[in-house]
C-alpha cells in the first residue's frame, strides 16, 4: 500500500471519561483537501489538538503517521518542525508588530545580536506574493483587516516550510470578497503540493474546495466521502444524523405598526476621518425581522452600537421608540428603553467566561431579584434560569457550570437568553449564528420566530447572505456607513443584494 | 461525597489543611508553646489588622484591580485618628467616624482616577503609596503622635467581656445551622435539588465545633480579643456583600469579563469606584485597630501592609486576573501568614530568615495553585 502523507489511524481520546473521539481515521496526500465538518462539540477540535500537538502522544490512543513516520509529538514545536502548521480561528499575530515582525517571530534570520533585515525583507515580499497580498512588510498588523490578518498567518505558515495546513474556521469572519482570495490561495497552494485541512460550517465553501469531507458526530467518524459526489444537503444530514428538511424555518408572521425610528445615525471614532456610520435613517415595525447586510466595515455593527449605547466613538442618533424620543447614551439606558443586543464577538462582549451559566444570563436583571439588604433572592433567580434554560434548550451539565465549557452554540443560546430575561421589546443580534453548527442554527431561527410572534421586533446584522435572506422579512444594505438599499425578502437574491453592498451608486428596490 | 465538593471549596479545605500542618509543626518546635491559650489570643489578635486589609483587598482584586496604597493610606489615617485623639482630644466615637470617613473619601479618590479617568490601578495606587505616606509625614513633622487616650485603647487592646463572647458565638453557632436549615427549606420548596443532608449538616458542624473550640481557647486566656470582633463581624458583611448582593456579583462579573459586564447593563465604573471607596473604609478601620494597639500614630506604621495583604488574598486563592476570590479564603491567608511570622519569632528565627520563608510560601502557595489548575 503506498504510504499517504498523512494517515491518523484510530484516535481516541477521553476527557475524565468522557470519550470525545471515538475511533477516528483519517488520511490524506499531498496536494489535497480534506474538509472536516461536524457540528459544535462533535471532536473536530479536539482531533486538530491531537493531530498538532496539543495534546500530546500518550494522551490519546492511535497512531500518527505523517510523510512515512510515526509521530509522537509532544507539543505544536514538534508538529511544527516536521511541517504541520494550523491556523486558528482567532488569529494569533501580534498586532503591534509589523508583517515582517510577525512572519519571523522566533525565528528572525541573522545572528542573535544582530537581525538581517535585508534578507527578512525580501523573503517576507516573496511570501507576500505567494499569498496575493500587496502590502508592504514594514505595515503594522493593526492596521491590516481581519481577512488580510488570515493571509499574513498563511504567508507565516509558508515561511515554516509547510507540507500540511490546517484551517479553522478561517471564513468565519470574513467577507465574500475575502473568502474567494482565500479560496483561490489554498487552491494554489495545493498545485505546489501542500495538503490541507479544511474545517468550516460553510458547505458551499467545502464543497467548492475539498476533495475529500469527512463527517463527525459526536466523536464518531461517520463517513469520509468524495467531495465531487455530495451535496449540502447530504453533509448535513451525516453532521445532525436525521434529514433537515429546510435550512430557514420560515414562518408567517405578522407585521405591525412602526415602534422604531431612527434618524440621521452618525458615530465617528475620535480622530478618524471618516464616518463609521454616516447619516443612515430607517424604521422598525413590530413583530418584524430586519435583516441588515453590507461587507465587515461597512458599519453594521457600529450603527448597532448607535442604538445599543456602546459605541467607543463619538456618535449622534434620534430614537424614537414607540412614539416617543429616547435618548440612549449607554447600555443601561438601552436595556432600560427595552432594547437588548446579542453582540458580534461571544467571547469579548458577551459571556463571563468563568461564571455560571445562570449568572451569566441574570447579569442584566439583578435588580429585579433584590430582597433586603440588597441579598438576591435566589430561589426567584434559579427559577428564572430554569424556565429560561429550558426555553431555549440550552445544554448544559447544570447552571452552575462555568459558560466556557459550553459548546459556541450553547453559549450563544444562553447570551439570547440573557437578553430576553430583559423582556426587550427590541432584540438586536449581531451575527447571531457565527461559528455555530447547524442544529444550534435551526433552533435560533426558530426562536427568532416565536419571538416575533410574541409582538419582539428584532434586527439581525449577518454576514451570511443565504441567512440575511432566509429569515428576514425586510432587508436593509449598508455600504461606507450609508444606507445603499432596502429590499423586501420577496424575490430576493444572494446577488442582488453583492451589486447593492459592493458596487458604487444607488440602487433601490 | 467528593463529587458535591466543589472546587473552590477543596481550595479552602487544602488551606485549612496547609494551616493544621503549620499548627502542628510550631507546636511541636515550640514544645506547645504555640498553642498556650495566650499565644492562640495573641496570633488571631495579629491577624485581625492584615486580614481587615484583605477584607477589602480581596474585592479589589476580584475586580481585576490592584491597591498598592493601602500601606500608607493605614499609616494616614492611623495617624489622623492619633492626632484627632492625641492633639485635639476628641471623643472616642468623632475620632472614629471622622477616620472612616476619611477612608471612604480616599478609597474614592484611587476609585475615581482608576474608573473615570481610566488610569491604571496600578499607577493610582503607586502615586498613593508614594503621597499618602508623604502627607502622614508632613502632617506629623516625622514625629510620633503619642500617648494616644485610654478611650481608644478600647478598640484594638481590650476583650469582649465572658458572657458578651459566649453569646455571640452561640448566636453565629445558631445562625449558621438555621442558615443551612432554612436554605435547604427554601430549595426544597422551589424544587432546587438539595445537597445530601449529612453533607450540609456535616460541614455546619464542622465550622460550629471549630468556633466553639476557639470560644474556649479564648475564654481560657483573657477572652474574644476585641480586634477579632471587628473582624468577625467584617468577615460575615463581606462574604454576605459577595455572596448574596447584586453588588458583589457584579463585582466578579467585572473581574471575569469587564466587557460583557458593561454590554448587560452593568455600571462599571460606579461599581468599580465603590470597591475602592469600601476598601478604603476597611483600611480605616484597620488603621484605628493598629493605632489603638500601638498607642500612638507613627510614621512608619503600616509600611508594606499592602504587599501582606495582597500575599493574603493571592494565598488564599484569589486570582490577579479578576473574577476568582472568597473573603474566607483571603482571611485564611492572612491566617497562615500570621502563624509563620508568629511561629517563627516564637523559635527566635532572625528576621532576615522570616522574610525569605513568607516570600517562598508565597510562590509555593501559587505555583501549587497554577500546577493544580491546568490540570
Amino acid at each position: 500500500m503506498k504510504q499517504k502523507l498523512l494517515d491518523m489511524r484510530g484516535i481516541v481520546k477521553s476527557f475524565s471519561g468522557v470519550r470525545a473521539l471515538n475511533g477516528v481515521d483519517i488520511s490524506l496526500d499531498a496536494g489535497e483537501v480534506l474538509s472536516i465538518c461536524g457540528e459544535n462539540g462533535s471532536g473536530k477540535s479536539t482531533l486538530m489538538k491531537v493531530l498538532s500537538g496539543v495534546w500530546p502522544y500518550g494522551s490519546y490512543e492511535g497512531q500518527i503517521y505523517f510523510a512515512g513516520q510515526q509521530i509522537k509529538a509532544t507539543s505544536i514545536r514538534d508538529t511544527e518542525a516536521q511541517g504541520i502548521v494550523i491556523i486558528h480561528q482567532e488569529l494569533a499575530l501580534v498586532k503591534e508588530l509589523t508583517v515582517m515582525e510577525n512572519i519571523f517571530l522566533g525565528n528572525e534570520l541573522g545572528h542573535a545580536w544582530r537581525i538581517n533585515e535585508e534578507s527578512m525583507y525580501r523573503q517576507t515580499l516573496a511570501l507576500l506574493s505567494r499569498v496575493n497580498l500587496s502590502i508592504s512588510p514594514d505595515t503594522q498588523v493593526s492596521e491590516l483587516g481581519v481577512g488580510q490578518q488570515q493571509l499574513v498567518e498563511i504567508a507565516k505558515a509558508l515561511n515554516k516550510d509547510v507540507k500540511l495546513l490546517i484551517l479553522d474556521e478561517p471564513t468565519s469572519s470574513l467577507t465574500n470578497q475575502e473568502i474567494q482570495i482565500l479560496l483561490d490561495i489554498v487552491r494554489s497552494l495545493k498545485e505546489q503540493g501542500i495538503a490541507c485541512i479544511y474545517i468550516s460550517h460553510k458547505l458551499d465553501e467545502v464543497l467548492a474546495l475539498s476533495d475529500w469531507v469527512c463527517v463527525i458526530r459526536d466523536g464518531d467518524h461517520i463517513a469520509t466521502r468524495a467531495a465531487a459526489a455530495l451535496t449540502q444537503n447530504d453533509i448535513i444530514s451525516m453532521m445532525v444524523g436525521r434529514e433537515m428538511d429546510q435550512l430557514f424555518p420560515r414562518e408567517e408572521h405578522e407585521i405591525g405598526e412602526v415602534i422604531l425610528t431612527v434618524n440621521k445615525a452618525f458615530a465617528r471614532l475620535s480622530g478618524a476621518s471618516r464616518p463609521q456610520v454616516d447619516g443612515v435613517s430607517f424604521e422598525l415595525r413590530e413583530g418584524e425581522i430586519l435583516g441588515i447586510a453590507g461587507l465587515i466595515g461597512s458599519g453594521r455593527t457600529e450603527l448597532m452600537q448607535c442604538l445599543f449605547g456602546s459605541y467607543p466613538g463619538e456618535y449622534s442618533v434620534e430614537i424614537e421608540l414607540a412614539g416617543q424620543s429616547q435618548v440612549i447614551r449607554s447600555q443601561q439606558a438601552a436595556l432600560k428603553a427595552g432594547i437588548a443586543m446579542v453582540p458580534e464577538d461571544r467571547k469579548r462582549h458577551g459571556i463571563v467566561p468563568i461564571m455560571g451559566v445562570g449568572r451569566n444570563m441574570t447579569l442584566p436583571i439583578l435588580d429585579k431579584y433584590q430582597t433586603w439588604f440588597g441579598a438576591i433572592d435566589e430561589q426567584q433567580e434559579h427559577q428564572d434560569i430554569e424556565r429560561y434554560l429550558e426555553r431555549l434548550k440550552v445544554k448544559t451539565a447544570s447552571a452552575d457550570l462555568a459558560i466556557k465549557h459550553l459548546s459556541g452554540g450553547n453559549q450563544q443560546k444562553a447570551i439570547i437568553a440573557k437578553c430576553l430575561l430583559t423582556h426587550p421589546n427590541i432584540l438586536i443580534l449581531d451575527e447571531p449564528t457565527r461559528g455555530i453548527d447547524v442544529g444550534a442554527k435551526y433552533e435560533i431561527y426558530k426562536l427568532m420566530y416565536a419571538l416575533v410572534k410574541d409582538g419582539v421586533s428584532i434586527i439581525m446584522v449577518s454576514s451570511e447572505l443565504p441567512e440575511v435572506i432566509g429569515i428576514s422579512d425586510r432587508v436593509l444594505v449598508m455600504h461606507e456607513g450609508r444606507l445603499k438599499g432596502q429590499f423586501e425578502h420577496q424575490g430576493l437574491t444572494q446577488e442582488m443584494i453583492m451589486n447593492c453592498a459592493i458596487k458604487e451608486g444607488v440602487s433601490n428596490a | 461525597m467528593l463529587k458535591t465538593i466543589k472546587a473552590s471549596q477543596l481550595q479552602l479545605l487544602a488551606m485549612i489543611a496547609a494551616l493544621l500542618l503549620i499548627l502542628v509543626f510550631f507546636s511541636i518546635a515550640t514544645e506547645g508553646a504555640f498553642i498556650s491559650p495566650r499565644n492562640i489570643s495573641n496570633l488571631i489578635r495579629q491577624t485581625a489588622i492584615v486580614g481587615i486589609l484583605a477584607i477589602g483587598m480581596v474585592f479589589v482584586i476580584i475586580s481585576a484591580e490592584i491597591d498598592l496604597s493601602v500601606g500608607s493610606m493605614m499609616g494616614l489615617l492611623g495617624g489622623i485618628a492619633a492626632i484627632l485623639d492625641v492633639w485635639f482630644h476628641f471623643p472616642l466615637i468623632l475620632s472614629i467616624v471622622i477616620t472612616m470617613f476619611a477612608g471612604l473619601v480616599l478609597g474614592l479618590f484611587n476609585g475615581w482616577w482608576i474608573a473615570y479617568q481610566k488610569v491604571p490601578s496600578f499607577i493610582v495606587t503607586l502615586a498613593g503609596m508614594l503621597a499618602f505616606r508623604g502627607i502622614l509625614v508632613g502632617l506629623t513633622d516625622g514625629v510620633t503622635v503619642a500617648p494616644t487616650s485610654s478611650s481608644l485603647a478600647i478598640i484594638g487592646q481590650s476583650y469582649l467581656p465572658s458572657g458578651w463572647g459566649m453569646s455571640v458565638i452561640a448566636l453565629l453557632c445558631l445562625g449558621l445551622i438555621a442558615r443551612v436549615f432554612s436554605r435547604r427549606q427554601a430549595r426544597q420548596k422551589h424544587g432546587v435539588v438539595n445537597h445530601a443532608a449529612k453533607f450540609e449538616y456535616g460541614k455546619a458542624l464542622i465550622a460550629v465545633i471549630a468556633l466553639l473550640s476557639l470560644l474556649a481557647i479564648l475564654e481560657n486566656y483573657r477572652g474574644i480579643p476585641t480586634p477579632i470582633f471587628i473582624m468577625g463581624v467584617l468577615i460575615l458583611v463581606a462574604t454576605y456583600i459577595a455572596k448574596r448582593t447584586a453588588f458583589g456579583r457584579r463585582v466578579y462579573a467585572i473581574g471575569g469579563n469587564i466587557e460583557a459586564a458593561r454590554m448587560s447593563g452593568v455600571k462599571v465604573e460606579k461599581t468599580k469606584m465603590l470597591v475602592f471607596g469600601f476598601n478604603g473604609v476597611m483600611v480605616a478601620v484597620a488603621a484605628l485597630i493598629l493605632t489603638s494597639r500601638l498607642g500612638a500614630g507613627s510614621p512608619a506604621a503600616g509600611n508594606m501592609a499592602e504587599l501582606d495583604a495582597i500575599a493574603a488574598c493571592v494565598i488564599g486563592g484569589t486570582s490577579l486576573a479578576g473574577g476568582i476570590g472568597t473573603v474566607l479564603g483571603a482571611i485564611m491567608g492572612a491566617l497562615i501568614m500570621a502563624s509563620l511570622d508568629n511561629g517563627m519569632s516564637m523559635l527566635d528565627v532572625p528576621t532576615f530568615w522570616q522574610l525569605i520563608v513568607k516570600g517562598a510560601i508565597l510562590l509555593l502557595a501559587v505555583w501549587l495553585d497554577v500546577k493544580t489548575k491546568k490540570q
